[in-house]
């Protein structure tokens, strides 16, 4: 008899009962629904958190399995955080321009409504006019399909140019920090449409949801977080699973090697970054709701390393690596940085964790990058006793798993 | 009290007997003269009667004319109540220091005795254009030059008569061309005036321009039919909707008052709202007016009912616009002169068009030299090691910081930059071997990961300097003889500080290549890059060698980084601006070759500024389609512009 596929990767069904176990313990401690244990700001971090995971997750899939280092996922992720960022901002403020044109004495033309909306929008910027795109932003749904359009073309578009020339390895990591540079440098500009460095704001407000506390809609965005990184974890639990999973692993391992067997290298590759990438972006669009603010700092070529950063302390290769590294790097810096840390007194200097994570931080990478290459997945398998036979060499890490140092070609 | 104060004076008058008899002048010259013939014109001076006086004073060719002028404008100048004479008055203390109008010393007096004269502005407006025959002629170099800068500053047609007969004296080249731009402007004949202009040829003097824009000023005039309007200089005849847009051609009917202003929504809307009755507007519901359509059948009915100005409609408009000729017509009025001054603003716009580019070039090689700088270092580590060291930027920030602190240390700015940059070298050499012995070793057959360790030791050496140095920018202050620019003519100018750039890059591509082909380090680093097996069968050390060789890299970057600190604010971000960049330069020049790195450089500096002559406004806009640009050119030519060919290409 066949076996199903959960009973195939029972790690798949572990991990879900932890995500419902641990929504489910939020939802009751939380203000809205239980024991007001958590702080609605502590339930909004956990919200985020679990986006986090998610596009840690698409990075996992994109880098751990198929051994591409792209510096371009947080791209992405900005991405769809600007699309839904839109609409909200958009419909939110046509309430608010509505109800305030509603007092005077004619009731208002649709013409009148939209330079209203353009001017409380893009008044920062100097302009007034809604640029062109913004064409979509007063329909949720159209906003909710470029979500998924917008970064999947980009993604599909940049990786068909960067895969058909053959690009690969550090060169495409550069490649793909330098789109991301592009990206961020495009948002800067007042006349992008997207009002510069001022970003997106007050999306935290839901329009046509006054009435619902920020205390309820901070547990229905975990709610909504959690199902996201459910399904994530199920997609991605199947696309590396079977036969496609075989293959990009193999592509991972020996590119020229799959190439010869006669497999399209470079579809596969382009399949899993624009799969990535949409991921990535719905992740975004998840997160940025529960900040409430996006601007173009955040897709900064280095928000794209610390991701890479995440995946390889939580462990490259395996998906639960990547959403524990993720949720424990993201909320240990978020402990550290938010000054509630202990400073610790040396006598003649005081250390402050605010000034100091960093250093911590970048620290611990080189130990881990050095000495675990594995993360902390690694720990599962002391757990489990999994050993690798002895080779006599030193491993290569997960990007070249199947060679040993000694073994690896000059 | 008063009797005291007389005694007093009279006194004082007693015991100065001998300077009281100097003060008389043995022949009155002709100022003196002049002055005491217009005392009282002078005391009530205005500018409206003051004119004959101070043309008489100037015309009179005394020498003390000038000296008596600028005391006047000066407020020094002083009238003796008690005889009417006139003398150059010094504040001391209660009382004043004379001279008499020669210049020689009249004692002092107290200063009620002495009415000092306070011209008004205008009349020291008319004394300052007197004055300028007597500075032009100033045997003072420095003071003619003040005079010429002054009329350059403010022409007038008035200084044009001083200026000729100065020249006339003592020829001067400025004065010259001083007087040739105000001969083109202000000369009543307009042969000369077109000679004048003709004379200048292609010259490319801001001065120049200046002179000749005013007269190339046009201005939008409307005429009723369609005659051209007499005795105006006509620039050019603009049609309605073709060379000219249909809104504003209106717009200049109305301005002129010729036509009715246009209906905006706003003023339609507040004629609605003045006119709401009954929950109404012209018979239609408020409820309705909620679009633009019903809005205007409102106000029409308004209109028909005579509650609201008539506004033009678009057949109104279209009838104005065909009953109306529009002329662009120049302020100038002689057809003569504009023509010339357009002719030779063509000429200049040419020279200015090729000398602008000759700019452009030099900008995008300074632009170029600065990648390079930033991008040698990294095409050793990277171009010959491979290895992806992403903490090269916080090299460069490392030699900024060295310098700042040398700086910090020793005053001198000229030996403090000649320290830093040895001593930059000597601690990013240290801190690159270092990290090479510790992390990059483990890790040279793992490139990723090489990557991911050195953003690690990027990100804690930034903030380690962060928490040293303070996030405020620290000043890394250039030596004197940087300062400036070396200006070729008014398009074309670089800064030293640029030059200095780029001979510093050319420097280091000389050193790199002279360690690279002619010394025994070059050879066995390029053996070990080649193929490190056979090189250390050949007897050579490969750890040795590449501990050597990202040393060198890194001590590059520490150097570089005190030149980008000399222009660049140095912060604990300033080698984040430029690792993005420097590894373009390298990937895009080609791996593995210095040649590459600099054609590199020379194509992302040169598409920059490029871009950036397109889109002035916008530099980010510029870095965007750079890295686009880029992004495509690595389809067409994936190993870069010089690649390698052959095994050392590698996989």
């Amino acid at each position: 008899m066949k076996k199903g596929f959960l009973a195939k990767n029972p790690s798949v069904l572990i991990f879900l009962l932890c995500l419902a176990a641990f929504t489910l313990a939020v939802t009751l401690l939380s203000e809205a629904y239980g024991v007001s244990f958590l702080s609605t700001s502590f339930v909004k971090t956990l919200g985020k958190t679990l986006c986090l995971c998610l596009v840690a997750l698409a990075m996992d899939l994109i880098w751990g399995y198929c051994g591409i280092l792209s510096l371009g996922h947080f791209a992405f992720f900005g991405l769809g955080g600007y699309m839904i960022g839109m609409w909200l901002m958009y419909a939110r403020t046509e309430e608010i321009v509505v109800q305030a044109l509603a007092g005077g004495p004619l009731p208002p033309t649709p013409e009148e409504i939209v330079t209203g909306i353009g001017t409380q929008i893009f008044g920062v910027v100097g302009g007034a006019e809604v640029p062109l795109v913004w064409f979509f932003a007063h329909s949720l749904t159209a906003q909710l399909v470029l979500v998924v359009l917008v970064p999947g073309l980009l993604a599909l578009v940049f990786g068909w140019l960067a895969f058909r020339s053959r690009v690969t390895g550090v060169y495409l990591s550069i490649l793909t920090q330098a789109m991301t540079l592009a990206l961020a440098l495009y948002l800067f500009q007042n006349d992008s449409g997207l009002r510069g460095n001022n970003g997106l704001s007050g999306l935290q407000n839901l329009p046509g949801l006054d009435e619902v506390s920020q205390d309820a809609l901070s547990v229905w965005f975990l709610w909504a977080s959690a199902l996201a990184l459910g399904l994530g974890y199920l997609l991605c639990a199947w696309v590396v699973s079977g036969k496609f999973g075989s293959v990009i692993r193999a592509i991972r391992d020996d590119e020229q090697r799959v190439r010869f067997l006669g497999y399209s290298v470079e579809n596969y590759k382009l399949a899993v970054f624009t799969l990535t990438a949409i991921i990535a972006a719905i992740a975004g669009a998840l997160y940025y709701p529960q900040a409430g603010i996006i601007n173009p700092a955040e897709l900064a070529p280095i928000a794209s390393i610390y991701l890479a950063v995440w995946v390889a302390i939580g462990g490259r290769g395996r998906l639960y690596g990547a959403v524990i590294g993720a949720a424990f790097v993201s909320l240990l810096s978020s402990w550290f940085t938010g000054g509630r840390a202990p400073d610790i007194n040396l006598g003649i200097y005081v250390v402050k964790w605010v000034d100091w994570w960093q250093v911590l931080l970048g620290i611990a990478f080189v130990l881990v990058t050095l000495l675990a290459p594995k993360g902390i997945g690694g720990l599962f398998d002391l757990y489990q006793g999994r050993r690798l036979p002895d080779r006599k060499g030193a491993d290569l890490g997960p990007d070249d798993s199947s060679l040993q140092e000694k073994e690896a070609v000059q | 009290m008063r009797h005291l104060f007389l005694t007093f004076l009279a006194l004082l008058w007693l015991a100065l007997p001998g300077v009281a008899q100097t003060t008389e002048p043995t022949t009155p010259g002709p100022v003196a003269q002049i002055l005491a013939d217009n005392t009282a014109l002078i005391e009530r001076s205005s500018r409206t009667t003051i004119g004959p006086v101070i043309d008489a004073l100037a015309a009179s060719g005394d020498p003390a004319a000038a000296m008596v002028l600028d005391a006047w404008a000066n407020r020094s100048l002083g009238l003796r109540e008690a005889d009417g004479t006139f003398f150059l008055i010094a504040e001391s203390g209660d009382s004043y220091a004379l001279r008499d109008i020669t210049g020689a010393d009249a004692g002092t007096a107290p200063k009620a005795d002495i009415t000092q004269l306070r011209p008004n502005a205008g009349v020291r407006g008319l004394i300052a254009t007197a004055l300028v025959q007597f500075q032009l002629a100033d045997p003072d170099p420095a003071k003619r030059r003040v005079a010429l800068e002054s009329i350059a500053r403010d022409p007038a047609p008035e200084n044009l008569a001083p200026l000729r007969a100065a020249i006339a004296n003592s020829p001067d080249p400025a004065m010259t061309r001083l007087e040739r731009l105000l001969t083109l402007r202000f000369d009543p004949d307009p042969a000369a005036r077109v000679a004048a202009i003709e004379g200048f040829g292609a010259d490319l003097g801001l001065d120049l321009r200046g002179a000749l824009n005013p007269l190339v000023a046009t201005r939008r005039l409307a005429v009723a039919g369609t005659g051209a309007p007499e005795s105006a200089n006509v620039a050019a005849t603009l049609t309605p909707g073709n060379d000219l847009p249909r809104e504003e051609a209106y717009d200049i009917l109305v301005a002129a008052g010729m036509a009715p202003a246009r209906l905006t929504v706003a003023d339609q809307r507040a004629s609605l709202v003045a006119n709401i009755a009954d929950g109404a507007v012209g018979g239609i519901p408020l409820v309705q007016l909620d679009d633009q359509s019903a809005r205007d059948r409102a106000y029409t009915a308004l209109e028909a009912a005579g509650l609201a100005p008539s506004a033009a409609t678009e057949d109104e408009v279209t009838a104005a616009l065909a009953a109306h000729s529009f002329y662009d017509v120049y302020a100038e009025p002689d057809p003569d002169v504009t023509r010339a001054a357009r002719d030779a603003l063509d000429r200049i716009g040419m020279t200015v068009g090729a000398m602008q580019a000759a700019d452009l070039g030099l900008d995008a090689l300074s632009l170029a030299s600065i990648y390079f700088l930033a991008a040698i270092g990294l095409a050793i580590t990277f171009g010959v090691m491979r290895v992806i060291n992403m903490a090269h930027g916080e090299f460069i920030m490392l030699g900024a910081y060295t310098g700042y602190v040398v700086q910090q240390v020793i005053a001198d700015y000229t030996i403090s930059i000649l320290i830093a940059l040895p001593l930059a070298f000597a601690v990013t050499f240290a801190a690159g071997v270092a990290m090479e012995r510790l992390v990059i070793r483990h890790l040279y057959k793992r490139p990723l990961e090489t990557l991911l360790a050195t953003f690690g030791i990027s990100i804690a050496l930034q903030q380690i300097a962060k928490n040293i140095f303070g996030t405020q920018a620290r000043p890394l202050t250039a030596p004197g003889w940087l300062d400036g620019a070396w200006v070729l003519n008014d398009v074309v100018a670089i800064s030293y500080i640029r030059i200095a750039i780029f001979v510093l890059a050319m420097l280091f591509l000389g050193v790199f290549l002279f360690i690279m082909k002619r010394t025994r380090l070059g050879l066995e680093v390029r053996a070990v890059t080649q193929n490190p097996t056979m090189a250390a069968s050949m007897g050579i050390n490969p750890d040795r060698i590449n501990m050597l060789t990202f040393g060198l890299g890194s001590g590059i970057a520490g150097v570089a980084g005190v030149a980008i600190g000399l222009f660049a604010q140095v912060t604990s971000e300033i080698g984040q601006a430029y690792i993005v960049q420097s590894f373009m330069t390298v990937v895009v020049g080609g791996v593995g070759n210095i040649w590459g790195a600099l054609a590199g450089a020379a194509m992302i500096g040169g598409l920059q500024k490029g871009i950036e002559w397109l889109n002035p406004s916008n530099t980010l806009a510029a870095q965007t389609y750079m890295i686009i640009f880029i992004i495509i050119f690595i389809q067409f030519r994936p190993r870069g512009i010089i690649a390698l060919k052959g095994r050392a290409a590698g996989d």
